[in-house]
């Protein structure tokens, strides 16, 4: 073990010397306020420290992606689909629907003439039957109903697009460092933190707004309520519903009139049909945003309005009918929403660009920590750092004397790594994180006390000074890696379940325990030979 | 220097004090549980919101419940929050006043009751509140006599003074003469008043995330604990890892029944304590097992009480050293890491003093028990020595 004390030396300085670099890369000077900026200010090209949301201050959001929307809009296309082809082959008579509004997955196609059915059979097998869905005929008509497996990679699909579009929106906010990423183990959720976050409000409205446009033919009302609308409709047919709105923009000063209106279920123009949108202003110099369609969408937009010259349209944005117009003539490509005031144009604008979201969202959980909080966190939390190393390395010095200088260098040197381990993982400090921080200095002179005990047992015991080193370290060895493990088991399911401030303490915990491990056992080791070295054979060891 | 050395104390002789200490420890957390405090859970588990507020003044909670109370925030709780000397306060929304779909608008009635109700209306007419104002707000104060740069550097400068320097709160609008041009303070006077208190902290919590979070946390629990029977089991023999299971729920039990006996809100981050403890308090154990092994093999004519006496006080020296120096650590963070991490604080020094104690009162005697539990049933009395030899 002795040999070779120059090689282990020179290890243990160089990787000093590299921790140390993880920790403050290059610093602009040498003095405590630029030090310290270095270590959480990283320079481009090192990933350096992070201060968590609960340091620096920002918003934590959880988001729920309504996934059953995308599931019902991807069966609405279906019906859309099948009516078409059904028309196609001559069937008439036949209704296809969606019964249950609960149950997105499930079509209905009811009302086919007996003469028929063969043929709808034939059509629904060769269309549906190898495309993700399953047919049954029953008693009065077929079920299409959407495989699981189907439902599920829509759903999946619907969060991974959730996501590209939040994060597209944040970074067009300028929001640095934003994380945004799936949340949960498969509940559909999504976690979005925003460090720095002045103005949460403004912030949660741009991610909330699914920005998404429809345009739908309108076949009912203005109806000035519900009620009123249930009234003279009796019922609403299969292929329509009501949807809230105000026809005319407001005047100036005036709260717009909500009044509700019967549409087509299936839109004639959504989603992936828009390919730009712009603020503008309309002619009387009142902000408005115009949006322009894709080609192929333009085509089937300009065969549907010219033969519907004299009916009305609407513009749905996000479950709200916001213009009502009357076809005058066929229209190709363009359209407009006006009733907006200009930092919403520009956000809207901004939104319809990076895309519609693929379902709403709800917010499930927000926690947003003020500036000052996250200022007085971080000197408390190094505070308490401090002293409680302060008042071990105290201990350790005043218990084992001159094997103290020995233990306390090994916890200086498990410190260096742990942060310098960060700095090149760039791993995230939480105020928890710091508690990480200091737990760890306790615990890693654990390693040293159970080394130093068992050495002055063997003293005790007659061995000489080498000898009791050796077998010190020999016997310690076994319940090091025991108490590590036990430790780092219950750090690792932390970081599994946890997030945000949990999460990172975990990870100072299990970086600290394998720093931990390298000095307590090697470096300590080192030490005390190269004092042995340096002793006459027999000398007492201050311990 | 030298502590706890040749030390031979009969503990097993004293496993009825140690288990009368251990029950009226347990029974009394239990009692509390059911009949007194209940488990106190924090919002992250029950949901709700909670707004931190800090207060310039000492705060006064009956105007502020009359403030909530005005804008229709009735039975709202207060609870002050840390030393008085921090003048600052909780409240509290239920969870039935938390609608999932408008998450963030109870806050903003806090927000709104507490400037026109608590500051009063004449301080706000029309001007911007400079203790909660977004950089963005200020700036937009200060671009038309300073333009649109220098009001953006300004306002980055304010904001950081008062955040940074100030705890959120400003003294006097004066103060800021510090940081930024004399033009600039007397824009801000004119424009802008001091409410005297700032937002610190929000938290929101729907209810489908509080019975999930619920539901992982005593997840991580369950499979923590697991994974150190599972452990012990591969390391020494089961009834050695039930013994340390056991032990260790011990440990939690006691933790939590002291969170309820304070009535001390258990959060995600007290979960995280536990579950740390949980790890942490079969250290010991472990070492103290470790002892009792190798003994076993090297003592094989005594008897089992002798051996774990023997072992126990072997090790002593060692287990107070280290759970005193971590608990040296955890108390310097207990009383110098502020109120955020109080409770945390405070579970890890309940944990360590309790963990401590149950290796040698609690896992120990066990396996003493359970070996003669098996004795009485009249079969095999020798602990099994474990599967691999130590030297």
């Amino acid at each position: 073990m002795r040999k070779n004390l120059g090689g282990k030396t020179a290890l243990i300085v160089v990787l000093l010397l590299i921790f140390v670099y993880g920790i403050f890369g290059t610093p602009a000077g040498v003095n405590l306020k630029s030090l310290g900026a270095s270590m959480i200010n990283p320079s481009a090209g090192r990933s350096g420290i992070h201060l968590g949301l609960d340091l620096r201050g920002g918003t934590h959001l959880i988001l729920q992606v309504m996934v059953d929307e995308a599931v019902s809009a991807a069966t609405d296309s279906d019906v859309g689909r099948l009516d078409t082809a059904l028309k196609q082959a001559g069937v008439t008579g036949a209704v296809v629907s969606k019964p249950d509004p609960t149950k997105p997955e499930i079509v209905r196609v009811t009302g086919v003439p007996t003469d028929k059915t063969g043929q709808v059979r034939d059509l629904l097998n060769t269309r549906f039957a190898n495309a993700g869905y399953d047919v049954s005929s029953g008693d009065n008509g077929f079920t299409v109903t959407m495989q699981a497996s189907q439902a599920k990679a829509i759903r999946d699909r619907a969060v991974q697009q959730a996501i590209e579009t939040i994060r597209d929106r944040v970074d067009r906010l300028g929001v640095s460092e934003p994380v945004i990423q799936e949340y949960g183990l498969g509940a559909n959720q999504i976690l979005v933190e925003l460090p720095g976050i002045d103005d949460p409000a403004r912030v949660k409205d741009i991610i909330q707004s699914t920005a998404r446009l429809e345009i739908h033919q309108v076949i009912g009302g203005p109806y000035p309520d519900d009620a009123t609308a249930m009234q003279a409709l009796t019922t609403v047919p299969a292929d329509a519903m009501l949807m809230h709105g105000s026809a005319e923009p407001a005047a100036p000063g005036e709260a717009p009139v909500d009044q509700v209106f019967e549409l087509k279920r299936i839109p004639e123009v959504a989603g992936n049909d828009f390919r730009d949108a712009q603020p503008a202003q309309d002619e009387n110099g009142r902000p408005q945003v115009s949006f322009q369609l894709t080609n192929a969408a333009g085509d089937r937009f300009y065969q549907f309005t010219s033969t519907n010259v004299g009916n009305r349209l609407g513009v749905v944005l996000d479950g709200q009918v916001r213009e009502v117009a009357n076809i005058q003539q066929a229209i190709r490509d363009s359209g407009r929403i006006t009733g907006l005031d200009k930092q919403k144009a520009t956000d809207l604008s901004m939104m319809l660009r990076t895309g519609a979201l693929p379902a709403s969202i709800h917010f499930l959980e927000e926690r947003t920590v003020g500036p000052s909080l996250g200022a007085d966190s971080i000197r408390q939390g190094v505070y308490a750092a401090v002293a409680g190393m302060l008042a071990v390395m105290a201990f350790m010095l005043i218990y084992y004397r001159g094997a103290g200088i020995n233990a306390d260098l090994a916890l200086f040197l498990n410190l260096v790594i742990l942060l310098g381990f960060m700095g090149f993982t760039g791993s995230t400090l939480t105020l928890p994180g710091i508690a990480g921080v200091i737990l760890t200095i306790g615990m890693g002179v654990d390693s040293n006390v159970l080394i130093f005990e068992r050495i002055r047992e063997e003293l005790h015991a007659g061995k000489a000074a080498a000898a009791a080193v050796d077998q010190g370290f020999a016997h310690a060895w076994l319940t090091i890696i025991d108490t590590h493990v036990t430790t780092m088991v219950s750090a690792a399911i932390l970081f599994l379940f946890g997030t945000g401030p949990v999460r990172g303490f975990a990870v100072t915990l299990i970086f600290g325990l394998f720093a931990n491990l390298f000095t307590a056992v090697f470096v300590s080791r080192v030490i005390f030979d190269a004092i042995l070295r340096r002793k006459p054979a027999g000398a007492v060891l201050s311990i | 220097m030298e502590l706890f050395r040749g030390i031979n104390v009969d503990w097993l002789g004293k496993k009825w004090y140690f288990l009368g200490f251990s029950l009226i420890f347990s029974i009394a957390g239990i009692l509390s549980m059911l009949f007194w405090h209940g488990i106190p859970l924090g919002v992250d588990f029950t949901g709700g919101t909670k707004v931190y507020v800090k207060f310039e003044q000492a705060p006064d909670s009956g105007r502020i419940t009359q403030a909530l109370d005005k804008a229709g925030l009735h039975d709202a709780p207060i609870q002050s929050f840390g030393p008085p000397a921090n003048h600052e306060v909780i409240v509290s929304l239920p969870q039935s006043q938390t609608s999932e779909s408008q998450l963030d608008a109870g806050r903003a009635k806090i927000v709104a009751a507490l400037e026109t109700n608590y500051v009063g209306a004449a301080a706000a007419a029309g001007k911007l509140d400079l203790d909660n104002a977004s950089r963005g707000q200020i700036t937009d104060l200060l671009t038309p006599s300073a333009g649109a740069q220098a009001a953006q550097q300004a306002a980055v400068a304010v904001a950081n003074y008062r955040d940074t320097q100030k705890s959120g709160l400003l003294g006097s609008v004066d103060e800021l003469s510090a940081v930024t041009t004399p033009a600039n303070v007397a824009t801000l006077k004119q424009g802008s008043y001091l409410s005297g208190f700032t937002i610190r902290n929000v938290e929101i919590v729907g209810p489908q995330v509080g019975s999930q979070l619920k539901k992982q946390a005593f997840l991580a629990t369950i499979y923590s604990l697991a994974g150190m029977l599972v452990y012990l089991w591969f390391r020494f023999e089961l009834i050695y890892g039930v013994a340390a299971v056991v032990a260790v729920f011990h440990d939690t039990l006691i933790t939590i029944g002291a969170f309820s006996l304070t009535n001390r809100e258990i959060s995600l981050t007290v979960v995280a304590a536990v579950l740390t403890l949980v790890g942490y308090s079969m250290n010991d154990t472990i070492v103290v097992f470790d002892r009792i092994r190798e003994n076993l093999r090297t003592r094989r004519r005594e008897g089992l009480s002798a051996v774990v006496n023997r072992s126990i006080n072997q090790t002593m020296s060692r287990t107070i050293l280290t759970s005193g120096l971590t608990f040296l650590t955890v108390l310097s963070l207990f009383l110098f890491g502020g109120e955020v991490l109080h409770n945390f604080s405070f579970a890890l020094v309940v944990g360590i003093l309790i963990g401590t104690y149950s290796s040698i009162a609690v896992a120990a005697p066990m396996l003493v028990a359970y070996q003669d539990w098996r004795a009485a049933r009249g079969k095999t009395a020798s602990l099994p020595a474990g599967k691999r030899a130590r030297v």
